[in-house]
């Protein structure tokens, strides 16, 4: 029996080991001060425990060189604020729009319904990469958007829509018409009613959607890369991507970038933890 | 304070036939009426539509003077209270009675002095920093009932109100209730499966049945002269017997029992006919018919009890005290007074006036 456990503890440890192994690496990378992928230099004919000793992710040094260079040499401060300004641009008017939507589908019947519904879903069977060129020639042709916070903002606003809509399509019909009902015989019109009843019974819905559109809008790159030629308006993908090219192999850089990058993400989701929990399995039963 | 009038009320949903073909209905101002019936007979979709929840497809609805088939919800100064309470679950007792008061711009002094009163009343004070879910279902229904009184409603709506609740809840909130329109006298429209509520509550009581409305009329009425047997067998518990009867002359045959009937009910009545009593009308002393059946099981209820009777196919129950009660298996002699009988064509519909004359001695009777 204690054998049993002894063995279910040691596949739990392994198991541990190998997802937060990468992770590690770039943390220590993004610690290491230096630029080289390589955490530790071996010298020639070292023995085979210092050679194993470049395998683990622990750098020779700490140093916060790294993300001081970052944050000063490079211009990744106004990246990360591009990023920020359109990720909460992105989520407020993706939320926004998505939850009028779903309520109106929830809640009402009116003509095209149906075949909206439908189509919201057929939107999401082409791969994003088919869209590219028509969205170029959208936002930065005709609409001039290119090289703006705008053009992205509407973009990704969109893009996230379907999903969003469909979630919270899914709570709302989930909720009971009859509060909804009620609050109409006191004399309250349909917006009071979304604004004072649905939104709020709504939260955990919310917080998913909410969230959702944040990550699409902060982790996407090959949009935010096409539209975005001036380096002050990278997004922080974007501007990543520039520390390891052809040219260069700034690995420390992009390293401690990636940590920072991450930062918001990990922030959010423990702050919207207890929503997305009853969201998701709201979501999850009735969606 | 308003009169409910429903004249060729028609609702129907999308191409199948009419839920409800065409109901007529005045409810007086400041009456308790209660509507009544079996499942999905329509009693839902009718409140509905006095509340302005669902459409009128056709008719004319009037509250009071006015012609309110195309009056929004909110408009007809109404308040429902729904069967499954429908609080606002994310605000406190308070904000749940204020709501209503705030969405008519009603000044804030004016809210508070409200609310607290109406709370006040049905004994909320305790309770009104909480929110719903941290209430029983019984104090759930007392906000819900308290959020419709607050804002002095023209009309009030109930839709079950009290289905949820368990028994003795339900008679302490059905005499609390009966209480308020007591003293507020406001006009009521109140849906129940329970025959009780119904009677302890219901000025008059309208019965529904596949959308039509079978009869409307007081409790008493309603029991001492029901229109048809879907209303005799309703109203009353157990459910009146109804069986099937032949008349040969001034004869009446029935399963259970042959009487002479006096000349002139006989001359009114068909030669196929259904006949109706009433469980609680038979016993085992006094009055002059009997009738015999073979007792096939009884049932206690405490200080009385009941026999179940057949005779061939047919069945019947029987009412009795305790010490009347016959032994299952045997046969038993039950008595009657034939003036309790009620005559229904074969259709359903009561033979009107009918009823034989109380003049039991008249009749000779003989068992079948
Ligand atoms: N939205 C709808 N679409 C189609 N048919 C409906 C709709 N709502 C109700 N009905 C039908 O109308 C009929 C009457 O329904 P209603 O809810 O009024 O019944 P009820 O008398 O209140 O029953 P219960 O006692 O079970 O509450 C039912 O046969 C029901 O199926
Ligand atoms: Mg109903």
């Amino acid at each position: 029996m204690t054998i049993l456990n002894w063995l279910r503890g040691l596949f739990i440890l392994v198991m541990v080991a190998i997802v937060l192994y990468p992770v590690l690496w770039v943390v220590s990378l993004a610690f290491s001060g230096g630029q080289s992928l390589a955490l530790v230099s071996v010298p020639e004919g070292a023995s085979f425990f210092e050679a194993l000793r470049a395998l683990l992710p622990l750098p020779q040094q700490w140093s916060l060189a790294n993300f001081e260079g970052l944050l000063t040499e490079q211009p990744f401060g106004r990246w990360l604020l591009n990023s920020l300004i359109i990720a909460a641009a992105t989520t407020i008017v993706g939320v926004l729009l998505a939850c009028s939507a779903a309520y109106a589908l929830s809640r009402f019947r009116f003509p095209g319904r149906e075949r909206g519904l439908m189509l919201l879903l057929v939107s999401q069977m082409f791969p994003a990469t088919l869209m590219l060129i028509p969205l170029y020639v959208i936002i930065v042709e005709w609409l001039q958007l290119g090289n703006t916070w705008l053009g992205l903002i509407a973009v990704y606003s969109i893009t996230a829509l379907p999903f969003c809509v469909w979630m919270l399509k899914g709570y709302f019909d989930s909720l009971p018409v009859d509060i909804e009902e009620a609050a109409l015989m006191e004399g309250a019109s349909p917006v009071a009613i979304f604004w004072r009843i649905a939104l709020p019974l709504a939260k955990p819905a919310i917080a998913v959607t909410a969230l959702f559109s944040f990550l699409t809008a902060w982790n996407e790159f090959i949009l935010a890369s096409i539209f975005m030629d001036e380096e002050a308006l990278y997004t922080v993908p974007v501007g990543l991507r520039f520390f390891v090219s052809d040219f260069s192999a700034q690995w420390g850089y992009f390293a401690a970038g990636s940590v920072l990058v991450s930062l918001p993400v990990v922030i959010l989701f423990l702050g919207l933890q207890r929503f997305l929990v009853s969201g998701l399995s709201a979501g999850a039963v009735k969606g | 304070m308003a009169s409910i009038s429903l004249k060729k009320i028609v609702k129907q949903y999308g191409q199948q036939a009419a839920t409800i073909p065409g109901l007529d209905l005045e409810i007086r101002d400041g009456e308790f009426m209660v509507l009544v019936g079996p499942s999905g007979c329509g009693k839902s979709t009718t409140l509905r539509m006095i509340a302005g929840l669902e459409s009128v497809s056709d008719g004319e609805l009037r509250i009071g003077e006015r012609l309110v088939n195309d009056v929004a919800a909110g408009e007809r100064n109404i308040a429902m209270v729904f069967q499954s309470y429908a609080l606002y679950p994310h605000m406190t007792v308070f904000e749940n009675m204020a709501f209503g008061l705030r969405v008519r711009k009603t000044p804030d002094a004016k809210v508070r002095e409200q609310v607290e009163a109406t709370a006040r009343a049905l004994g909320l004070e305790p309770l009104l920093q909480r929110k719903p879910g941290e209430l029983s279902g019984g104090q759930r229904q007392r906000v819900a009932l308290g959020r419709a009184l607050v804002r002095n409603p023209d009309v009030f709506l109930f839709d079950e109100p009290l289905s949820n609740l368990d028994a003795e809840l339900r008679t302490q909130m059905r005499a609390e209730i009966a209480r308020l329109h007591r003293t507020q006298g406001t006009t009521s429209v109140y849906v129940t499966h329970d025959q009780v509520e119904a009677m302890t509550l219901g000025d008059r009581i309208a019965i529904m049945n596949g959308g039509r409305l079978m009869q409307v009329g007081t409790p008493a009425e309603l029991y001492s002269a029901p229109d048809n047997t879907f209303v005799a067998q309703f109203m009353g518990s157990p459910p009146m017997n109804i069986f099937s009867g032949q008349r040969d002359g001034t004869r009446l045959r029935t399963a259970f029992f042959e009487i002479e009937l006096p000349t002139a009910t006989a001359a009114a009545l068909p030669t196929e006919l259904q006949v109706g009593l009433r469980p609680e009308c038979l016993s085992t002393t006094g009055t002059a018919a009997t009738l015999n059946g073979r007792v096939e099981m009884i049932e206690c209820l405490g200080h009385e009890g009941l026999a179940y009777l057949a005779a061939g196919d047919t069945q019947l129950r029987a009412k009795l005290a305790m010490e009347q009660l016959p032994q299952t298996g045997t046969d038993a002699v039950l008595r009657f007074n034939p003036a309790d009988l009620y005559f229904f064509d074969t259709n359903g519909e009561r033979i009107a006036a009918t009823s034989v004359e109380p003049a039991g001695t008249a009749l000779e009777t003989a068992g079948a």
